[in-house]
């Protein structure tokens, strides 16, 4: 009986842990109240009241999750024993907003979508851009960024257009919005994928695949930092980037599209955009 | 709940053919399982015949030294690291079959293990047994080949057809290449469909019934090879 009861705090207090901030189901609000909510709550009450009706389990002083794949630069890479880039920033600021600390786990692109629909993350942001299957997994929040697919080649390849990758080996990450496209227009026979982009590129280089199909902004980045590889002028695809949220939580959505709003206003989503990317 | 079920397989392996990705998955799986436990057989006989020779007769001293180094490297370096050294490292700049440099990576580390199982089998035929050889008459050669082997071989095919499960088990890494072996199969229907139930059970499903079906093999081969044991 000891124990039961035992496991059963120790339930709730994980509950508590984990679900304090961003998510407002029905049944993690009645165990925090019944729990003598913390002062966090009371706190979240006073300085929130006013913009969400019904702000129960208030993200104040709480923990976001957030999944993403570091090796994404420069939306979000490792440097040193940080995760940072523009991503990490912006998801920074809206942790700020929320009032919440943010906590940045770092998964294979291809699971960040399950980690936020098994609710082991609160929201998801990694370059990942907006499409219909997608949606039927997750809730996106207004786009932040927009991004592009580009093509990159060996500088001596004979690949000139997007019309030259017909029947050509491309190589791409797996799930991402390349693999996605390039699978349906190539077929899945032309398409290597890999689980890193770097290694994509790493096995252009080594002359493996003849092409790598990747988000631009990354595919600058390696191109500068590989020798011999060059990028397409034309763009294979336009895209948003946006957050995900699970499905059920509309409340954290709400919240993090006014934040978003607030510091698309104020400038700050432009400010750390420019600090990584440099304009040409 | 049935009906969500339903709606996840569909979505899961029948939309967009989804389960080719399974099926072709599937046969690389055993292509690759298959011709690596061939070149994993053959590597391990041979070692295990050099350490046995030099272990019985003090002969081919350089031979030894170069296996034992070959099974420290090998048993002490993960299979992943070693397929990704292949691949990147020593096939650096070559296009080659990734199929071919998956069998390579594989075979040579199950060839490792094997020899091991070879060594373990020989070491296992009383001394009287080779003793009797050479008494008479035959030559180490001889011995090894006519006497000591027929009996060691039996008493290591249960542990190396075990050798050859774990294997099949462990090409699931082949994905790290960009090989679409089965699991990587399931882990692109998983990149597509942003489903992790179906597709994870079904590649754990397949790979459960194939080492079943390696299992009733083992034991079909156990049977005979013991039909005139007297027990």
């Amino acid at each position: 009986m000891k124990k039961k009861i035992f496991s059963a705090i120790m339930a709730a207090a994980m509950v508590m842990s984990l679900c304090a901030c961003g998510s407002n189901t029905a049944s993690t609000a009645p165990s925090e109240k019944a729990s003598e909510a913390p002062a966090a709550s009371s706190e979240a009450a006073a300085s929130e009241s006013a913009s969400s009706a019904a702000s129960e389990a208030a993200p104040t002083g709480g923990k976001l999750v957030m999944a993403t794949n570091a090796e994404f630069p420069p939306y979000e890479y490792h440097d040193n024993d940080k995760i940072v880039g523009i991503d990490a920033e912006i998801a920074a600021a809206l942790a700020k907003e929320l009032g919440c600390e943010l906590e940045i786990e770092d998964i294979a692109f291809d699971s960040v979508i399950p980690e936020v629909t098994s609710g082991k993350a609160d929201f998801g942001m990694a370059g990942m851009t907006v499409t219909e299957e997608r949606k039927q997994s997750v809730n996106f929040t207004d786009t932040y960024a927009s991004a592009k697919q580009a093509v990159i080649v060996k500088e001596d390849s004979d690949i000139s257009d997007i019309d030259g990758l017909t029947g050509k080996i491309i190589g791409v990450q797996t799930g991402t919005t390349g693999d996605i496209y390039a699978s349906g227009d190539y077929g899945d026979g032309n398409i290597e994928r890999y689980s890193k982009g770097m290694e994509a590129v790493q096995a252009l280089s080594q002359g493996k695949v003849d092409a790598v199909i990747i988000d631009n902004e990354p595919a600058k980045v390696y191109v500068s930092e590989n020798e011999g590889l060059k990028l397409l002028d034309s763009a294979y695809a336009e895209e948003e980037y946006a957050i995900c949220v699970s499905l059920d939580n509309k409340d954290l959505l709400d919240k993090l599209n006014t934040a978003l709003a607030k510091l698309k206003e104020d400038g700050t989503i432009d400010g750390i955009v420019a600090k990584y990317i440099k304009s040409e | 709940m049935l009906e969500n079920l339903q709606s996840q397989f569909i979505l899961n392996f029948v939309n967009d053919d989804r389960w080719r990705y399974l099926l072709n998955g599937l046969l690389v799986t055993l292509k690759i399982t298959f011709f690596a436990a061939l070149l994993g057989l053959l590597i391990g006989f041979v070692i295990a015949m050099i350490r046995g020779a030099y272990q019985g007769t003090g002969k081919y001293k350089i031979a030894n030294a170069i296996c034992s180094l070959y099974l420290t490297v090998i048993r002490g370096t993960p299979v992943v690291v070693q397929l990704m050294i292949i691949y990147f490292v020593i096939f650096g700049s070559v296009r080659i079959d990734k199929s071919l440099v998956a069998i390579l990576a594989f075979g040579i580390n199950s060839g490792a293990y094997q020899a091991e199982i070879f060594r373990s089998g020989i070491q296992a035929i009383p001394r009287g047994q080779y003793e009797a050889g050479r008494s008479l008459g035959f030559s180490y050669k001889q011995t090894m080949l006519t006497v000591i082997m027929p009996q060691a071989i039996k008493n290591v095919v249960p542990t190396l057809l075990n050798e050859f499960i774990a294997l099949l088990k462990e090409t699931s890494v082949a994905g790290y290449i960009a090989l679409e072996d089965l699991t990587k199969g399931g882990d692109i229907i998983r990149s597509r469909t942003y489903s992790a139930f179906m597709p994870l059970i079904a590649v754990a499903l397949i790979y459960l019934l194939l080492v079943l079906l390696m299992e009733q093999v083992v034991k079909l081969i156990e049977r005979r090879l013991h039909k005139y044991d007297k027990r």
